[in-house]
């Protein structure tokens, strides 16, 4: 074996130009799928980490028709569905799992909200006293809503950032008075989401839901918003979990509990689900997963023209060394033996492409990741299993040469030169 | 008798049909016999040695090698035969041209399951005992023609033979170079090593204790040609 690998090793050395030609097919081949593998690491990773980092670990469960969010912008609401008690509020919160719960009404891309000439249309939200907490809302100054705010039904709002931008172009706010669908409400408040790590994800529509950074977003006490909307609109139901890992799994009882206790009737087709950004960020990982395992297949097919260069080299090799294999079974090398070191000199070749795709393909994915700006993360495993996978091709690959010249008879070989 | 073979015939195919090279061939080599085959080129002489050195089968006929039955043995069987007890000396040479003196000198050894170090040490004082004791780091394009012949001579010794087979060995060497292979080749017969030797130089043939003759296939007395 070692005298085996040190005359592959030789080989491979006397005859540089032709090993790397020869390893080009492998190297690159590996090297795309190092690459490709990194760059959806990368991504996987980042998706994960601005979710989780940037969440208060908050699943939202709300109306579904069908397998549709249920949009009260456009559709009453539904019969037999009960809107959610302070009961309801309390038994979910008796979860195992679960920090706090909130119930809110919402509504994207309002219209009808104006102060002065400037308008509005980012979300609205009629929230409960838990709300601002369990979402993860700072006061940033002014006051938030009180118990009479509630109590009373008082027309008062709360705006974040990016709010107080749209309707006061950045004017100091408290005490205006904000128009919403033809009914002033005064401003007592501005919040800012506690978590500084702002996310880059823009196709998780359902993020904006709570952390609506695009059209900013209005907050007014859930009692006023039969005064804006229908007094019998359904809640969402916004609760924490004590730990990402447990973010699904309270979503699911959660919901398996509202859709007992809430749709008491109706044709069926409504029910409660919990739409957690774990389970998002899982969904966009196996988006961009299948995506980019058909470029593995892609460069898998250079995998397999490298593997039949090295096969066509590894033939040339057989015949331009007849001689040597003659004598050497001469000599009394048995037929395993002369197969074992062909065999041996085509993996080493092989798996010396795999050590220089492995290298190009970190270089390269480092490369596109300074480049483009998007995260890599090699993985050890993937480069592992990549050198295994070039040394088997090697081996298979190898096989018919070796054979060949396992089987050479020694007179014929002897009698070339 | 170290070896023995009655009745061989050796047929190679051509075109559809067969060309026989050795016709009944009758031979026995007694042990520490040096015995010379001569023949003209295209005499067989050649397919005789692959025969003799269980390189080749034949097509009909017995041989028995060490009392052993060459006719029907498999590839490894010969191989194992070749390595133990056979030395092979060619008119070539035939040295690995990447390898060291050393390691061309150790090679039967690796076949023989030798460890390397006991291999390393083994090839040392064969080429010692051959005066190469300087030249074991050289490679073969760095010796003259008659040392890469004791380089031969050393490798075809190194496992010990029972046979030690040369063909044309001085074919490729000057006269002085040629003389000192052909002295080297007595001291091993007489220390008890059966020498065959294939050749058509009648001053090679006559070292050798006797001498037969092959022509168009047979073996045939000196005083039929």
């Amino acid at each position: 074996m070692r005298e085996n690998l040190s005359v592959a090793f030789q080989g491979l050395w006397n005859h540089k130009l032709r090993s790397v030609l020869t390893m080009l097919g492998i190297i690159i081949g590996i090297a795309s799928i190092i690459t490709i593998v990194s760059t959806i690491r990368g991504t996987s990773e980042q998706i994960k980490a601005n979710l989780v980092g940037a969440g208060t670990n908050g699943v939202s469960v709300r109306l579904y028709q069908k397998n549709n969010p249920y949009d009260l912008t456009w559709n009453p609401p539904p019969d037999g569905v009960k809107p959610v008690t302070e009961d309801t509020r309390q038994e979910l919160s008796r979860l195992d799992h679960v920090e706090s719960v909130s119930l809110f009404h919402s509504r994207e891309w309002c219209n009808g909200i104006y102060a002065g000439d400037h308008g509005f249309n980012g979300s609205l939200l009629g929230v409960d006293a838990h709300y601002l907490d369990t979402a993860g809302y700072a006061l940033l100054y002014g006051r938030g809503f009180s118990e009479a705010d509630f109590a009373k039904s008082k027309k008062v709002c709360l705006l974040d950032a990016a709010a107080v931008t749209a309707l006061f172009g950045g004017d100091f706010p408290l005490g205006c008075t904000v128009e919403i669908l033809e009914q002033p409400f005064t401003v007592i408040g501005v919040v800012n989401p506690v978590s500084k790590t702002e996310p880059d994800i823009s196709s998780l529509s359902d993020y904006y839901t709570y952390y609506s950074s695009g059209g900013g977003t209005v907050f007014v006490p859930g009692s006023t918003w039969p005064i804006l909307y229908r007094f019998d609109e359904p809640e969402t139901v916004l609760l924490t979990a004590d730990h990402t890992d447990n973010m699904t799994r309270v979503g699911q009882e959660a919901a398996q509990l509202l859709t007992a206790t809430q749709i008491t009737g109706g044709d069926g087709s409504f029910s409660y689900r919990a739409i957690d950004l774990m389970e998002q960020a899982e969904q966009i990982q196996q988006l961009s997963r299948s995506t980019n395992s058909q470029l593995i297949w892609i460069a898998s097919i250079s995998l397999l023209v490298g593997g039949i260069g090295v096969m066509n080299i590894m033939l040339v090799t057989v015949t331009e060394r007849t001689a040597e294999i003659g004598l050497k079974k001469a000599l009394g090398a048995r037929k395993k033996r002369i197969l074992y070191q062909f065999l041996t000199e085509a993996a080493v070749l092989t798996s010396c492409g795999g050590v220089l795709g492995v290298v190009s393909g970190v270089v390269m994915a480092r490369l596109i990741s300074a480049v483009m700006g998007t995260p890599t993360a090699v993985s050890m495993g993937a480069a592992l299993i990549a050198l295994a996978f070039s040394t088997v091709i090697g081996v298979v690959f190898g096989l018919i040469p070796a054979v060949k010249a396992s089987n050479l008879n020694p007179i014929e070989a002897l009698k070339r030169d | 008798m170290l070896l023995e073979m009655h009745d061989i015939c050796k047929s190679f195919p051509l075109g559809d049909g067969y060309i026989e090279i050795l016709k009944h061939i009758d031979l026995s080599v007694e042990e520490g016999e040096y015995l010379a085959i001569m023949g003209p080129s295209g005499s067989g002489k050649t397919t005789l040695m692959n025969l003799i050195g269980c390189l080749d089968v034949p097509t009909s006929g017995s041989y028995y090698f060490c009392g052993q039955d060459i006719a029907g043995a498999s590839d490894d069987a010969l191989a194992d035969i070749r390595n133990s007890s056979i030395g092979f000396v060619f008119q070539n040479y035939q040295l690995l041209p990447t390898m060291t003196a050393l390691d061309n000198v150790a090679l039967p050894l690796l076949y023989a399951d030798v460890d390397r170090t006991e291999r390393r040490e083994r090839a040392r004082a064969a080429l010692e005992r051959m005066g190469l004791g300087e030249r074991v780091e050289h490679r073969p394009n760095q010796l003259s023609g008659g040392q890469c012949q004791r380089v031969a001579i050393a490798r075809a010794m190194i496992n010990k033979p029972k046979l030690l087979l040369a063909d044309e060995p001085t074919g490729a060497l000057d006269t002085a170079s040629g003389a000192q292979i052909m002295d080297l080749f007595e001291e091993l017969n007489a220390a008890g090593t059966t020498v065959v030797l294939i050749t058509h130089d009648p001053n090679v043939a006559a070292r050798a204790g006797h001498t037969r003759h092959i022509l168009d296939g047979r073996l045939v007395e000196e005083d039929a040609l």
